[in-house]
């Protein structure tokens, strides 16, 4: 019987051909990501358990993100406890002010295809982006995994999900996840793996397929993974080819799946996810007419903080000026987009239609930096949860977009379609 | 098998882990500190009402959202008993275990309780409401392993030689 991609990729791990969905394994972790928010509690629980020392310190990253730069009085105290813990147990890698931990793993050459790795964010699937098994856990198991280098994870069913044509100029990446958690529904993929192909995926860039693994959390999936191919070899620093080992790291042709979805590429529009469910999906042009003002728009996040996303944004924004009364905030997802968005014009762009340019960080995202709203106040956002409370009061309505999307609500101020701005 | 009755809290599907413990309070130092903000975007009031021994029920995809451990952290530290539930998120799922969060699955019992009423709860066998039985299944060995332990840390700690 033929294996999914994620059993391919564990069989890998164990060096057990015999690897099956629904089977209970205890992995070899690869790499592990955690972030300031979770720091000081890892630490604890991993002297509470009585390790003394890290089972393998090169395969450890920590990642200040989500509290940088310090916005309330207490937040350096996780600064403080990363840093004597990267001390004491040390030497692992810490990025303090580098940008957003998802998007600096890929980058970084953290993660690489076929590799198993866990972080203390559920965002941590995004890694599927590459061809590797990678999920969120919470802070005690991480201690658990820093102490033995392992893991038990039952190996989840794949839903696979087809994707053929040629997209719509006005679609991207988050409308197509977006509408594929619309119709999985938030928990349609609990506990399993989405697999993610077809010529629409081949065609899509690394970035592109960041924003899709990204997501596939919002349907409950353990994690969404795309085949690797030369695209990824070159992103991960591989070179311009696959390299042979890598290239078994595809399903079989007669691989079995719990459920397969297909779409017509063509048939994608823009879409919102619309307050306060990640998978109440609406098309942008059945809002529109609605006539919903927009008082803030929020471009960044480890969903759509890329430079393409930028570059999006600048696209419709150049030489035009946002709604007078809306506030655009744009936050890079790591230090490298920034600089590259810089060099390349973009920020300039987007400054000089009236954005407000932040550092790298998850910044508005997890509610914790400057931009959070108050009752009855409307946010177009390109990250990935619009949960009540998320930016600010619970009667703040969010509304998830794609890059596009959001820069043409800033122009007109309501949501509105991303076609009219196309050249 | 263990047995136990409690005062039911209904709350409905997808109650995600910002509605549980909003980010916002999630750099407070102790799960006390954030006891008084549990569920409080979805309703303000409950934490303060919670009483220890009492007892969640819920729709769908409870947990879902984020990996904050604090979620079932901070459920536990009300004094909730159990959680019921049609189904769990999955990375709230091993959190709960690991903390040693009991969570109990079913799906129908959500259609006849009300806020208030009194149920019990008989651990893998059934729960019973209204004079009506609902089963429950039994969890999987590696994790009653773990429950049995007292928690992960616990577990860790055993493999440590220190307790």
């Amino acid at each position: 019987m033929g294996k999914t991609l994620i059993e391919k990729i564990i069989a890998r791990n164990l060096h057990d051909e015999n690897v099956k969905a629904g089977d209970i394994v205890t992995v070899d972790v690869d790499r592990v990501m955690i972030h300031d928010i979770f720091i000081p509690f890892v630490a604890d629980k991993f002297k509470e358990m009585g390790f003394k020392k890290i089972w393998d310190t090169d395969k450890v990253v920590l990642i200040y993100d989500h509290l940088v730069p310090a916005s309330q009085t207490d937040d350096t105290r996780h600064f403080r406890a990363g840093d004597a813990f990267a001390e004491e147990f040390g030497p692992i890698h810490v990025h303090r002010s580098d940008g957003i931990c998802h998007q600096l793993m890929p980058e970084l050459g953290y993660v690489k295809p076929g590799d198993v790795v866990f972080g203390t964010d559920s965002h941590t699937v995004t890694y599927g982006c590459v061809g590797a098994f990678s999920t969120g856990i919470g802070y005690t198991e991480m201690a658990g995994i820093l102490g033995t280098g392992k893991l038990w994870i039952r190996v989840p069913q794949t839903i696979r999900v087809n994707i053929n044509g040629k997209l719509p100029e006005n679609v991207s990446a988050k409308d197509i996840i977006l509408t594929v958690i619309g119709d999985l529904r938030a928990d349609g993929a609990t506990y399993q793996s989405l697999e993610f192909a077809g010529d629409t995926v081949d065609a899509l860039s690394v970035a592109g397929r960041m924003t899709i693994s990204n997501m596939t959390v919002e349907a409950g999936a353990k994690c969404g993974l795309f085949v690797p191919d030369d695209k990824t070899a070159a992103y991960c620093g591989l070179g311009g080819t696959l390299p042979e080992e890598l290239a078994q790291l595809r399903p079989d042709e007669d691989a079995v799946y719990s459920r397969v979805m297909e779409y017509r590429a063509e048939d994608f529009v823009p879409v919102m996810a619309c307050p306060s469910q990640v998978d109440s999906i609406r098309p942008v042009a059945e809002l529109a007419p609605e006539e919903i003002s927009v008082d803030q728009v929020f471009l960044g996040s480890c969903t759509n903080g890329r430079l393409e996303d930028l570059r999006s944004a600048a696209s419709v924004l150049k030489d035009r000026h946002i709604a007078p009364f809306v506030k655009m905030i744009v936050t890079p997802a790591s230090r490298s987009i920034y600089e590259a968005a810089a060099k390349e014009g973009i920020l300039d762009i987007l400054s000089e239609a009236g954005a407000m340019i932040t550092h790298p960080s998850c910044g508005l995202c997890c509610g914790r930096a400057g931009g959070i709203l108050t009752d009855d106040e409307v946010v177009v956002a390109t990250n990935n949860r619009n949960f009540l409370g998320r930016m600010g009061t619970s009667k703040v309505r969010i509304y998830l977009a794609s890059p596009l999307t959001a820069a043409v609500c800033a122009l007109e101020g309501k949501i509105t379609v991303p076609a009219a701005y196309k050249e | 098998m263990e047995q136990f009755s409690g005062k039911i809290w209904v709350l409905g599907d997808d109650i995600d882990t910002d509605i549980i413990m909003p980010t916002e309070y999630l750099a407070l130092k102790t799960i006390d500190d954030m006891r008084p903000y549990a569920f409080s975007p979805l309703r303000p009031e409950l934490a303060g009402r919670i009483c220890p021994g009492d007892i969640i029920v819920a729709g769908k995809n409870f947990g879902c959202g984020s990996s904050r451990e604090q979620a079932p952290e901070v459920i536990k530290a009300l004094g909730i008993r159990c959680v019921i539930a049609s189904s769990y998120a999955r990375i709230f799922f091993r959190n709960a275990i690991n903390n040693g969060l009991l969570l109990i699955e079913n799906s129908e019992i959500q259609k006849a309780v009300k806020e208030g009423d009194e149920i019990e709860v008989h651990v893998g066998e059934y729960i019973l409401h209204d004079g009506v039985k609902y089963p429950v299944s039994s969890l999987p060995q590696n994790l009653l392993d773990i429950l049995d332990a007292g928690g992960l840390v616990k577990a860790m700690q055993r493999l440590n030689g220190i307790v």
